[in-house]
């Protein structure tokens, strides 16, 4: 029987994975904003699972307003990338020191 | 027996698509694989009886995001060769992290155990006669109505300050100027000149 712990370990994998590609991809701003998609997938597995689990909607329901802050971060990080990109020709987070902090 | 081994199915496919996102040396490849750990997200979704949250899994996140991402990999010009280069110097320092947070999650995973008052503090309990989908929208549109417009409007800047951070003015492009046009003088547009003949206007 597959229980809530089964889906608690898949998230957490995924959560390891994805701190995991941030540091390992640490050049590169799209496998890096990927991770951070990978990481808020497995903070969803965690929330539909209790609320499955609980048998309480509120954790579907904040699983979609994650779902929609994810999408809306996706969208405004690949503009600045590419506004980046224009103004730099790279996307190497090493570039990214203009304001010298 | 057959949910526990979808259950495995999907469960594998997440991890090791999750693994082939960091690991994959191109780019498009890493999308790919992305598509795929959130479609099987979805397919766990779907035997957890969450079939709401699933499809919409995949609608923003294959049908937009990943799409999104797959347009600026193929349009930035980068040779990922490069940003590849340093990679192993970081693996002894992400594996370090990354054990760190295993044994956190594992030794929360090990001694968790559920509240005696958590049913009681259930705020929208799931009907048992009612499809997940239906449930959702009775609590979405009366309950959570403001937090759903907020999420909207969240969406609403996010798409404005995408739009406003990628736009940009190019030399040599006709655009309308309706500023200009609408103090359009008609009296300075056209003039009335006395052409002599044989000479016409230099």
């Amino acid at each position: 029987m597959i229980g809530l712990e089964h889906y608690l370990v898949v998230a957490a994998a995924l959560f390891v994975t994805g701190v995991f590609g941030i540091f390992l991809n640490r050049k590169n701003v799209i496998i890096i904003l990927m991770s951070i998609e990978l990481i808020l997938l497995a903070v969803n597995i965690n929330l539909v699972s209790f609320s499955v689990y609980l048998q309480d909607l509120v954790g579907q329901v904040f699983a979609m307003f994650v779902l929609t802050v994810a999408a809306a971060e996706a969208a405004i990080g690949l503009a600045i990338l590419v506004c980046f990109f224009r103004n730099r020709k790279s996307i190497s987070v090493d570039d990214v020191s203009l304001l010298k902090g | 027996m057959l949910f526990t081994l979808i259950f495995y199915f999907f469960s594998l496919l997440a991890i090791g698509s999750g693994l082939m996102v960091v690991f994959s040396r191109n780019p498009v490849h890493a999308v790919l694989w992305l598509i795929l750990a959130f479609l099987s997200a979805a397919g766990l979704f779907v035997i957890q009886g969450a079939e709401f949250i699933a499809m919409l899994l995949i609608i923003v996140y294959v049908g937009a995001v990943a799409v999104l991402f797959l347009f600026v990999v193929m349009m930035l010009d980068v040779d990922f060769a490069t940003l590849k280069a340093g990679m192993a110097r970081y693996i002894p320092l992400g594996l370090l992290i990354g054990a760190v947070f295993l044994l956190i999650l594992g030794i929360e995973l090990s001694e968790w155990n559920s509240s005696g008052i958590a049913p009681d503090l259930r705020q929208a309990i799931q009907p048992a006669d009612v499809q997940n989908t239906v449930a959702l929208g009775n609590v979405i549109y009366t309950e959570y109505v403001f937090l759903f417009q907020i999420a909207g409007l969240i969406l609403l800047v996010a798409m404005i300050g995408a739009i406003v951070l990628t736009h940009r003015k190019r030399e040599g492009v006709k655009k309308q100027d309706v500023v200009s046009q609408m103090y359009r003088d008609s009296t300075k547009s056209v003039s009335l000149e006395d052409v002599p003949s044989g000479k016409g206007l230099s």
